[in-house]
């Protein structure tokens, strides 16, 4: 533990974070030190450990330092282990917690957990040296040569150290390609550790969430696409968006609905109203919700649900019901009709003529004939007959 | 005397159960009917469901139609329901349809014993359904299976009893 200095915690220019994990615990080789609980960061140059309870508090080792590590299991009532093992401190080190340490390796204790993905990225630092290639503003140590400055493009050294060059630079581009991942991955592990203490809190009914707690958690939700989840969004209380998209529909498919009869499924609505759209396509959710306020909102349309679940727009004015006797009409005129044929007939999607027949039967008009030969309607004669 | 067939037996949506309510009712007492009726015509004997699939009551060959196998159970609960039919074994793969229920052939029966003043008497069940005595009867040729049960019924209501004679049985009616 002497290897480690004061810090402020802060980054140094040309210094990323690489991950960091809550709840980890220091100690100097096999024995505890007051190091109980804190943030462990990785950095590109350093380790940097900052007390939970006391931001003020902030060590650091340069990653430098680092011979090797090693992975230590959980086990009954203890945590995992990442065992860290380093070279003496050098003379010019700055003055940290400790003057001397009889241990030349410390363990970090992951509480918390995360120390598969810690043990991974550290290891990734320590093979990747990033510090030798990104030099900071504070004096580091080096323990090897490192070629800061400019690299002489003289020879097939040259050459060969251009390349190196190189492979560094998209590596460091990949890697920060893949930070806004990671910067997620922490962002939904905040979540997660806020949403576990709002439910302990609740289960143990421990005081209030705090607001500041709320609205943490409101701005997640947000940033994840859920608006307002406290709403329950059933048809007396969509949101004003909805309201307005559900006018704006009726705007829209005003025309389209008459040149179609009258009705048309939610699938064809969907394509023809994106499609009108080009820009800021309308999801799938949102038609639906939008649909549900026409009735409501005493608009010329409205959302109609089969039995089979089959959801549809009609006008207003269209009578499925009236549509269904002039079917019984057709279906008598031809003797038995199956959805295919009946769709072709009267110039529908097979989806709606399937759904009109189907009324039909339920209101007892047509019955059918199920076959190795197909569905077949026909005029019901059970009823009418005899 | 060829058996009529009703009209539903040509129309294809009868082998088909249906969905509607009110359909499938008038569906299943046209099936019970038929049923009944071609039981009657072809003195249907105890059979299994599986057998009675491709009888010509539910296989109509000319439509290409058949009765599916649940449907068939359909019919035949429905059979049940009103006392014509009679499953034979637990596991109901056996069955009995009986064209007349046998409350309806004891009171036949009953009919024929008091009209000619044969209360009192003893008959043996050859006698009853083979004898010279009852060859205008309808029950006359009935099989033993149904004739039991008939007698049976007249027994629960207290018009008759069975009893073992020497070479059978016989019945005593009162």
């Amino acid at each position: 533990m002497d290897r480690f200095s004061w810090t402020t915690g802060l980054l140094e220019l040309g210094e990323t974070l690489v991950v960091q994990q809550r709840g980890v615990r220091l100690s100097d080789g096999e024995e505890k030190v007051k190091f109980d609980s804190g943030v462990l960061l990785l950095s590109t140059h350093r380790l940097i450990w900052r007390d939970q309870k006391n931001h003020e508090c902030c060590i650091a080792v340069p990653l430098s330092q680092i011979v090797f590590i090693e992975e230590q299991a959980a086990g009954i009532g203890k945590s995992a282990k990442i065992v860290v093992h380093l070279h003496p401190a050098s003379s010019n080190k700055e003055p940290g917690p400790f003057q001397s340490s009889k241990y030349s390796y410390i363990k970090l204790s992951f509480k918390e957990h995360g120390q598969i993905e810690f043990y991974r990225r550290l290891s990734e630092e320590i093979t990747q040296r990033r510090w030798e290639s990104m030099p900071t503003g504070q004096a580091m140590q080096v323990n090897k040569d490192s070629q800061a400055g400019r690299i002489r493009a003289v020879g097939i050294v040259g050459i060969e150290r251009k390349l190196e060059e190189k492979r560094k630079e998209t590596d460091k581009n990949i890697s920060e390609a893949f930070e806004d991942l990671s910067k997620l991955m922490e962002k939904a592990k905040e979540m997660v550790e806020l949403s576990k203490s709002i439910a302990n809190k609740i289960k143990e009914k421990q005081g209030d969430i705090t607001e500041d707690e709320t609205i943490r958690f409101k701005s997640y939700l947000l940033s994840m696409g859920i608006a307002n989840p406290v709403t329950r969004e059933t048809y007396g209380s969509g949101t004003e968006y909805h309201m307005q998209l559900a006018k704006q529909l009726a705007g829209i498919l005003q025309t389209p609905l008459e040149e179609q009869g009258g009705i048309m499924s939610l699938t064809e609505v969907y394509c023809l109203v994106n499609r009108a759209r080009g820009l800021e396509l309308l999801s799938p959710e949102d038609l639906v919700n939008a649909c549900k306020m026409l009735e409501p909102l005493k608009l010329p349309l409205r959302l109609r649900i089969f039995d089979s679940g089959v959801m549809v727009i009609e006008l207003q004015s269209h009578n499925e019901e009236e549509m269904v006797a002039a079917a019984l009409e057709t279906v008598s005129e031809k003797g038995s009709l199956t959805a295919d044929e009946f769709a072709k007939l009267v110039g529908m999607s097979v989806l709606l003529a399937k759904e009109r027949l189907l009324l039909a039967e339920k209101m007892g008009h047509l019955c059918r004939d199920d076959s190795v030969e197909g569905l077949r309607f026909y005029p019901n004669l059970f009823l009418t007959q005899s | 005397m060829s058996f009529v067939w009703p009209w539903q037996y040509s129309f294809p949506p009868f082998f088909t159960l249906q969905p509607n309510g009110e359909t499938r009712q008038k569906q299943l007492s046209a099936w019970c009917a038929l049923a009944l009726a071609y039981s009657q015509q072809h003195r249907l004997p105890a059979m299994t469901v599986r057998e009675a699939q491709d009888i010509p009551l539910f296989a109509n060959h000319r439509l290409q139609r058949k009765l599916p196998l649940e449907s068939i159970q359909v019919v035949l609960e429905e059979l049940r329901k009103n006392g014509n039919l009679e499953w034979l074994d637990k596991n109901k793969t056996s069955f009995l349809i009986m064209w007349k229920r046998p409350e309806e052939w004891g009171k036949l029966i009953y009919q024929w014993v008091s009209k000619n003043g044969l209360t009192n008497s003893v008959f043996t069940l050859y006698e009853l359904v083979s004898g010279d005595d009852t060859e205008n009867e309808e029950f006359h040729g009935l099989d033993e299976a149904t004739l039991l049960r008939a007698l049976q019924a007249l027994q629960q209501e207290h018009k008759a009893e069975i009893i073992t004679l020497d070479d059978g049985r016989g019945v005593k009616f009162f």
